[in-house]
């Protein structure tokens, strides 16, 4: 098939940044959208220009480097789809696709479709974690959990950091992914011990790097690739709430 | 040739580590945050010994080539991690995972340090769960098991199908908060590009800043190197695209020793090759050979759908030649016996280079519902990537090249021949001989980074003395200004190829000739093909845009450069070991059942590659004597 590309280039920070037109010819229905991004490269390395630049690493949907705003949809079209596993066949010939990095003041674009996500990192290092020093663990088997939480913390777990739930929300909200930690630490035992300090040291930072508030739209769940649920920004809130009753984490 | 000593300490097998972490030298608690650590690379390896070396006090700093620590390649390991937690009461025990896992790299590892593995194994498990790694439950509460090849027990620990995910993030999180505390110092999007050594230590690293493409050096004590596996040598593997050997390859030019590098894992369960764009390979999990059974046709050149193939015209080959172990052989052999399917002609799917995967039985045993439970997330994958729908349709599956046993030598103390220079992880050589077991790469990485480098880097510290910075900085500036002409030089050459192309073709040279079966002559052609391609990547090598800006083109085009010397010393480790073991297997070398035959008289060694310059290298060996697990012919019959 052939395809018209509409892609957004931007040399750097500092650039504006402006849409260009490529063709990507002959593209095999078996390939994936990176794949078909490689073909185009290559042709554009052959005919001395500079290769799109994109993030993506393990093209297998786990690693989350890939990030990018495939006609108007973080990761592309398919619901529960990295851009790395959405594949040609979900397009047809002759089709029009617009590419654009993901837009969200606490995510800057560095060069063409690759943004600065180190604000996940540093809400991370505010408390997404139990505070256990390597060697000081009990027996594995002397803390039972039980199957329903175990299999909640799990699919909170399962987040794979990419930030599509920033770029789809209006507001840039990083609430889907900061409630995913949250809430996959707070159904565990473990996790409990540090429940108060966590939640309002994460949602603070959050706010201070720059990311929105939540207002309930639901964008991030529909874009999110690996299915992680507007519940858990519930269960964030109901935390929060907890907290600021219990009155210790302040 | 010398022979190398792995400092394996003296006294019983089970007793050694205990003797050894008393008698080594302590750091006293003040004196730690004297010392700089530098540690690159961020997967379980890396992360797990920066946090650790971290929390015991010292000053760390750590590098990663992605934008996120997170997204180190162990990300992606999918299946499990094993340990001799004999919870499932069904014989498993610290001996029986040490001898099923000396046997299962074909007597090619140190017999010392794989006990060692076995015996830390149980205590990862505790520090994950203590962490908050979601492991996979009983209805009880406590800890489910599942059975992965080359083991008659059910010892694998898994979180579904993205095992390595969840252990990864663990470990991030427990580097992050030494970030958070100011212990540990992140850089992300750095490439290292060399070491600095002064007085023959490793004393820093120059990195390139992979968004501004600066040059930038970073000294310490001692350097610790978390990079992984070289697989992408082979240019389509189930490594991550960035993954790369450069850090290792560049260590090795600077005398550090590079061991069996001819040891690569073909893993058996991938989906198969489509077409020419193809830029990387997707491994379905070992595990899912639990409940798949693995088949082709009878028939040559069958060309029925799977649903038109009636049982009795089914050759169930593993369960066939392998009734005690059945779909569970270990993954050398899975793949070997799988190629020789397709050469028999009895291949299957568009391209005749698969076998089946079949999972409906299971299905009609346990029902979907539970199959969906066990390997949903990788059902899903399979039909992103194919388009078919593996609960309707047997999987097709074909090997790709996986993970590498191969790697920098490194001594019983995890450092490699050059002082100061510590190897963890996929990166280093040391625990799984010529073939690994599934589940046990999460086991090393985490055991290396958690457990074993902060006693060892302590008394590496405490018995040396350091000079100055000062004059460090001068080695670091002179090093510094050598990798700003390594890119220039690159990006002079102004040819017309792109370097994925030249990446590609070097793939195909070795996946033909040093890939899942060798022989001399293919060896051979090998060794006249890869320096030819490397001239041409020399004079021919096209890259635009400039140095000091993000350019992933000069990122690509560094580490195919060093992809192209690696690839040499592997055919030529692969020459010089005139035997088939493991993941190693020369054609010359075989019984008639297509079984590997070892050479223990004239091979039982680890073969160590000293780099002298310029095409030069020279062989030095470790010997490997078995005390404990008798040397014998691996039959999983």
């Amino acid at each position: 098939m052939n395809l018209t590309l509409r892609v957004w280039r931007q040399r750097n920070g500092q650039d504006q940044g402006h849409f260009e037109e490529y063709l990507a010819k002959d593209v095999s229905p078996d390939c994936s959208f990176l794949e078909m991004l490689d073909i185009v490269n290559i042709g554009l390395v052959k005919e001395g220009k500079e290769p799109i630049a994109f993030d993506h690493d393990c093209r297998e949907g786990i690693c989350g480097a890939c990030s990018m705003v495939i006609n108007g949809a973080p990761h592309g079209p398919e619901q529960l789809t990295t851009t790395c596993q959405l594949h040609m066949r979900h397009f047809q010939d002759g089709d029009r696709i617009v590419i654009e990095p993901f837009r969200a003041k606490a995510f800057p674009v560095l060069r063409d479709l690759v943004v600065d996500r180190s604000a996940f990192d540093e809400v991370t290092a505010a408390g997404g974690y139990v505070s256990v020093n390597t060697g000081s663990a009990q027996d594995a088997n002397a803390i039972p959990v039980p199957k329903g939480d175990a299999d909640l913390a799990f699919q909170a777990a399962t987040c794979i950091g990419c930030g599509a739930c920033v770029a789809a929300c209006k507001n840039a909200s990083a609430s889907l992914f900061v409630a995913a930690k949250v809430s996959h630490l707070a159904y565990l035992p473990q996790g409990r011990v540090e429940r108060v300090r966590r939640v309002f040291a994460m949602v603070n930072k959050m706010d201070e790097l720059g990311f929105g508030n939540c207002s309930n739209t639901g964008a991030c769940e529909a874009s999110c690739p690996k299915g992680i649920r507007l519940d858990f920004i519930a269960k964030m809130s109901r935390e929060y709430m907890r907290s600021s009753f219990c009155g210790c984490g302040r | 040739m010398t022979m190398l000593d792995g400092r394996v300490p003296e006294g019983a097998i089970e007793d050694k580590w205990d003797n050894h972490k008393f008698k080594m030298k302590l750091v006293n608690p003040a004196n730690k945050r004297k010392y700089k650590v530098l540690v690159v690379g961020t997967g379980l390896a890396g992360s797990s010994a920066a946090a650790s070396l971290a929390e015991l006090g010292y000053q760390v700093q750590i590098f990663c080539i992605q934008d996120s620590p997170r997204r180190a390649h162990s990300i992606a390991a999918q299946g499990g991690i094993n340990a001799a937690k004999n919870y499932p009461n069904d014989g498993d025990s610290i001996y029986r995972l040490f001898y099923d896992t000396v046997k299962g790299g074909d007597f090619r590892a140190r017999e010392a340090n794989v006990y060692r593995l076995a015996q830390i194994s149980n205590h990862i498990i505790d520090q994950c769960v203590a962490q908050g790694v979601p492991f996979a439950r009983e209805y009880g509460g406590l800890l489910d098991n599942r059975s992965f090849g080359g083991a008659q027990v059910s010892r694998t620990f898994y979180a579904a199908g993205q095992t390595g995910q969840q252990l990864l993030l663990g470990a991030y999180s427990a580097l992050m908060r030494q970030v958070h505390l100011g212990k540990v110092q992140m850089f992300s999007r750095r490439e290292m590009m060399d070491l600095v050594l002064v007085d023959g230590q490793a004393r820093g690293i120059i990195c390139r800043n992979l968004v501004t493409g600066e040059m930038e050096s970073y000294t310490g004590e001692a350097v610790l190197l978390c990079t992984g596996g070289y697989g992408n040598v082979f240019y389509l593997s189930t490594n991550a695209m960035a993954s790369n050997v450069s850090a290792a390859w560049r260590v090795h030019k600077s005398g550090a020793f590079f061991a069996n590098p001819c040891y690569t894992q073909i893993h058996p369960t991938c989906i198969p090759v489509s077409g020419d764009h193809q830029s990387k390979l997707t491994l379905m999990s070992e595990s899912l050979r639990n409940d798949g059974r693995v088949w082709v046709p009878k028939q040559e050149g069958d060309r029925r759908t799977p649903k038109d193939i009636p049982e009795s015209e089914r050759d169930y080959y593993l369960e066939r030649i392998y009734p005690s172990f059945g779909n569970l052989v270990p993954r050398d052999v899975a793949s070997r016996q799988a190629k020789f399917r397709v050469d028999e002609k009895r291949g299957v799917g568009p391209t005749k280079v698969s076998v089946y995967l079949d999972f409906s039985e299971a299905i009609g045993r346990l029902g979907k519902t539970t199959i969906k439970e066990k390997y949903g997330n990788l059902f899903e994958m399979y039909e992103k990537i194919t388009g078919e729908d593996p609960y309707e349709t047997p999987m097709r599956i074909y090997p790709a090249t996986h993970y590498t046993m191969g790697g920098l030598w490194v001594d019983y103390n995890l450092m490699s021949t050059t002082p100061g220079l510590f190897v963890l992880g996929e990166a280093n050589f040391s625990d799984h001989g010529a073939n690994r077991l599934g589940a046990s790469a999460l086991m090393q990485g985490l055991a290396d980074g958690y457990f074993i480098i902060p006693y060892t880097l302590g008394n590496y510290l405490a018995n040396h003395s350091f000079s100055k910075v000062d004059g460090v900085h001068g080695t670091a500036k002179e090093m510094k200004n050598c990798a700003e002409e390594r890119v220039k030089r690159v990006l002079n050459i102004k040819g017309s190829r792109p370097t994925d192309e030249i990446h590609r073709e070097l793939g195909k040279i070795m996946w033909e000739y040093v890939g899942m079966s060798r022989n001399e002559s293919g060896l051979k052609k090998a060794l006249e093909e890869i320096p030819k391609l490397r001239n041409e990547f020399w004079s021919d090598v096209r890259i635009p845009g400039t140095q000091n800006e993000l350019n992933i083109e000069i990122e690509k085009a560094l580490r195919v450069a060093d992809f192209l010397e690696l690839a040499e010393l592997m055919a030529r480790d692969a020459l010089e070991r005139r035997e088939s073991c493991g993941g190693h297997f020369r054609e010359e070398y075989q019984t008639k059942e297509n079984e590997a035959v070892r050479n223990d008289d004239e091979f039982c060694h680890v073969a160590a590659w000293e780099y002298k310059g310029e095409g030069q290298t020279q062989r030095h060996v470790e010997q490997l004597a078995f005390n404990e697990v008798k040397l014998a012919t691996r039959s999983y019959k």
